[in-house]
């Protein structure tokens, strides 16, 4: 009864007939295709980008030199140094992160616990020199300082998964 | 019930036996059955304050803590029942009411034992609301960093201060919620044992100050290692970070240091790192210093002793640094016996050579016996700041009814009951000889000496006591009659059946004999090596100014040399006005080698981080000075090499105290005019502990000054503050007049080994003080 079905079934070429309606339905649809680079794909607030450090609102880094990020993260792309700030306050004196190690997991982000490192939605970036691919402290900060509104509002609309 | 009498007790169904009488806790522990706990510490009094190791034992109505309980026969004990935990888990949520939430910052963070016990007895969530209590940060000096909100009243710090260190400097005031650590009033915590309590701290209010902030637990490697400032050879751990020793703990050794360390042997890694660590080889061109490779540095080295030693090998002489390896001094020797010098000594703080030396001097006793001890003179020596941690056995032996009595130049803070004889150096001689009379001794100064009350009681304890001890410390060794200190010594130790011990300055004092780093037939010692010019030195581990008995001396005679090729890790004024070539070596951390304690073992340490720079360790480059020289027997390729030959050339030697007798000798200090008493400041020991920063901003790090009590400074025209010319010999130094009551009269006290007092004579003389 089987060998008779499959052979109707390939005589008429049903199953041919049936991929080609499939394509010739979405022919007609509405076209998902973003135009990269003029377009962009929307990005959730989840992203992990390129890394930033954060500040206070007082223009205070918020990084408080725990090393939880350095001990967390898998690819042992961090490198952190630190010691007791004028005031007396703990800080790094030293904050790295390699790009060429890093794999974008976000543990870093995950284990901070003044959410000073994060990852933001930057994805397009290149290097001419190798250096480059070092993220100093001052390069996070920086990164923070410019992108500072889109992560603060990023965090809030994660904070209550959180 | 008598104490020894065993039980048998059931902890969670498990069957244990142990002594009555005896802790719970501590039967618990010797079980491997953990309870959580804050305040019990197995060296401290038990509190039983802070609760956490309550548990539930059968027939009682309420959850007991284990650190207050003793054992009974047939006692059925709970550790993790409901109630148990119920207990623990409430007492877990009460310390955490005022404790702050803030690890990421706290150096504790990752060694905390609050952590970690949080992590099993704690909630995820705190019920609390209302406001936390806040105690504001208190400086209690360069060492310890504090933060006292952090603190949960366990008082282990207390304690310590109490019963090991042996001064209250830290107390609980307030009650309840109100308990605040401090120190009373605003001061310095200052015992020089003081590191301990950042230890024993369960939490992160007592912290290292020289390492706050700049490394976690989990960043640090632990590699075994052996303290090299005193001659305990306190067993430590250094914490290694890139190749970066981070901080020392101590490492537990009941034989010999049990769990404390002394605070130089914890701070001082930081003179590792110091700015003047010799990174290149240097020579010398002219007035100037030229960092040189090591193969032209070595040849320049080989060269400069072969130019000097010319025809015979007794031009050359050798000074090295009692601190050193067993190897380095070894291969030190061995080269220059190779070259045809005998002349080589590590004695350099000694100040008399006239006495027989015996073999192979040390503790007389196991460091573990002083805890026994019944009676001991000690002779010489301000023990608590020279080896801490016999101090504190000592102490422990005098809190048992010991009768501890000293015959001084200087009087001492003890931190027990102890007689004091002060005396001035050429008094503390007649002294020893009125005890040495008191007990029946004759022959030489005995005949002469007067007997006192004080000297008939320390000769009637000595007598008396079942376990007695006579040792000489570090101003004993200064002095310029040491051999008839050394006589004296021995004759009281006959006559009252007391053990001889020498109380040895240094790391390895001990090891240098058994290395042979001592003058052979016909060679000069070092007292004759830094006053008969020689043609060629060798010097290692020493910086001339500082480290010899007599430093202006020392200065003009190797100053005087033709060539003098030198062995350092460190970079020293005095060094480069002498040195025609440096070369630099390893410290303790970067080589690995043997050092001998005070009671003979013999304590094998490897290298825990790479050697500063282009420096390598000693012990390879004697070994390849040794090959340019062509001297034979320089094939060693390992350190454990070099050790196998010497305890080949140690053989079966065992520790020998006896021989010696210098009573008949002269006694070379006059009683008149004023003396200078010459100690090393604790944290001026050697050149690596003078370059620890932050050891050297404590109290004890003193400047050098010229001390007198205020009768003296009247007498001299002086007040605390004026500037005095110190004549000492040919020579003077400039400096600070400081009223010290401790110092005698006839004395003044100008200690060695600091910066000022490099052109001072000899450790104890005779000087003149007038103002500047």
């Amino acid at each position: 009864m089987n060998v008779l079905r499959d052979y109707i079934k390939s005589l008429f070429l049903l199953e041919l007939v049936r991929g080609l309606a499939l394509t010739g339905r979405y022919m007609f649809k509405k076209k998902f295709t973003v135009q990269y680079p003029e377009e962009k794909a929307p990005i959730s607030p989840r992203f992990r980008g390129l890394h930033a450090q954060r500040r206070y609102a007082s223009g205070e880094e918020r990084c408080i030199a725990c090393k939880l990020c350095e001990a967390t993260c898998p690819a042992l792309a961090i490198t952190i140094e630190a010691e007791p700030r004028e005031d007396g306050s703990r800080r790094t004196t030293r904050y790295d992160i390699d790009l060429f190690k890093c794999i974008f997991c976000g543990y870093c982000q995950e284990s901070c616990p003044v959410d000073a490192i994060v990852e933001t939605r930057l994805y397009e970036y290149h290097f001419e020199n190798r250096e480059d691919a070092i993220m100093t402290k001052e390069k996070l900060l920086a990164m923070g300082d410019r992108y500072e509104q889109q992560l603060a509002a990023d965090i809030a609309a994660q904070a209550r998964y959180r | 019930m008598s104490d020894d009498q065993m039980v048998t007790i059931e902890v969670d169904g498990r069957e244990l036996k142990a002594k009555a009488g005896t802790l719970l806790i501590e039967v618990t522990d010797a079980a491997g059955i953990s309870v959580p706990r804050f305040c019990y510490h197995k060296k401290l009094s038990v509190a039983a304050n802070c609760r956490m190791c309550l548990v539930e034992i059968a027939k009682v109505p309420k959850p007991m803590p284990a650190c207050a309980t003793p054992v009974n026969q047939g006692m059925q004990v709970f550790t993790r029942s409901p109630a148990a935990l119920a207990a623990q888990k409430g007492t877990m949520e009460f310390l955490l009411i005022n404790h702050p939430l803030d690890c990421p910052i706290c150096d504790q963070g990752g060694e905390c034992e609050l952590q970690d016990i949080a992590l099993g007895y704690g909630n995820d969530a705190s019920r609390f609301v209302e406001g936390k209590r806040v105690v504001p940060k208190r400086d209690i000096g360069p060492l310890i960093a504090t933060d006292f909100t952090r603190c949960i009243h366990c008082t282990r710090c207390v304690r310590f201060g109490a019963e090991i260190a042996g001064i209250r400097e830290l107390g609980a005031t307030g009650r309840g919620e109100h308990v605040e650590i401090g120190t009373y009033i605003e001061k310095s915590v200052d015992s020089e044992m003081s590191g301990n309590i950042i230890d024993i701290c369960p939490v992160g209010s007592l912290t290292s100050k020289p390492f706050l902030y700049s490394a976690r637990a989990w960043e640090l490697v632990q590699r075994k290692s052996i303290a090299p400032h005193d001659s305990v050879g306190s067993n430590i751990n250094l914490h290694v970070r890139r190749n970066q020793v981070m901080r020392v703990h101590p490492r537990d050794n009941e034989e010999v240091n049990e769990c404390w360390i002394s605070d130089r042997d914890r701070f001082s890694y930081e003179g590792l790192s110091s700015v003047d660590r010799l990174t290149h080889p240097l020579i010398r061109k002219g007035d100037k210093w030229i960092e040189a490779d090591w193969q032209d540095a070595l040849d320049a080295a080989a060269q400069g002793l072969k130019k000097a030693r010319g025809t015979s090998g007794n031009r050359l002489g050798a000074l090295v640094s009692p601190g050193s390896t067993l190897e380095e001094l070894y291969l030190a020797q061995k080269l220059m016996r190779g070259l045809g010098s005998e002349n080589i000594d590590f004695r350099i703080r000694q100040g008399d050579f006239r006495g027989e030396e015996p073999a192979f001097p040390w503790l007389g006793q196991t460091i573990a016996q002083l805890d026994e001890l019944n009676a001991a003179l000690l002779v010489g020596s301000n023990i608590r700041k020279e080896q801490p941690i016999l101090a504190h056995r000592l102490r422990k032996a005098a809190l048992e009814g010991a009768d501890i009595s000293f015959i001084t130049p200087l009087e001492l803070d003890t931190n027990y009951r102890a007689t004091q004889v002060v005396n001035s150096p050429a008094g503390m001689i007649s002294d020893l000889a009125a005890v040495a009379r008191a007990l029946g001794g004759s022959g030489g100064l005995i005949d002469g000496a007067e007997i006192g009350d004080a000297h008939r009681a320390i000769a009637e304890q000595l007598k008396s006591a079942a376990k007695a001890t006579v040792l000489l410390g570090n101003l004993a060794v200064a002095h310029p009659d040491y051999s008839l200190i050394q006589g004296l010594a021995s004759v009281i130790a006959g006559k009252s059946g007391a053990v001889l011990g020498y109380l040895p300055e240094a790391a390895n004092s001990v090891g240098a004999r058994l290395s042979g780093a001592m003058p052979g037939t016909g060679g000069s010692n070092a007292q004759e090596m830094l006053s008969n010019p020689h043609k060629g030195y060798l010097l290692m581990g020493v910086e001339p100014g500082l480290d010899f008995w007599n430093p202006a001396k020392s200065m003009e005679t190797l100053g005087q040399a033709e060539f003098v090729v030198a062995l350092s890790a460190f970079r020293s004024e005095s060094l480069e006005q002498v040195a025609d070539v440096i070369l630099p070596i390893a410290s303790f951390a970067e080589t690995s080698g043997t050092y001998v304690n005070a009671q003979g073992e013999w304590q094998s340490f490897s290298g825990a981080v790479a050697p500063a720079g282009e420096s390598r360790p000693a012990w390879k480059v004697l070994r390849v000075l040794g090959n340019l020289l062509d001297v034979a027997g320089f094939n060693q390729v390992s350190s454990e090499d070099v050790l196998a030959e010497v305890r080949q050339l140690a053989g079966d030697m065992k520790p020998e105290n006896s021989a010696v007798n210098g009573i008949e000798n002269e006694a070379l200090l006059a009683g008149t005019g004023l003396t200078r008493i010459g100690d090393v400041p604790i944290y001026a020991a050697d050149p690596l502990v003078r370059r620890a920063a932050a050891l050297q901003k404590t109290r004890d790090a003193i400047k050098a000054s010229a001390r007198l009590n205020p009768n003296q400074a009247k007498i001299a025209g002086l007040a605390d503050g004026d500037q005095a010319v110190v004549k000492q010999d040919k020579s003077s130094a400039v400096l600070q007049v400081v009223i010290d009551p401790a110092v005698p009269d006839g004395c003044v006290r100008v200690p060695a080994g600091l910066a000022g007092t490099e052109t001072l004579g000899g450790q104890i003389g005779n000087v003149t003080l007038e103002k500047a």
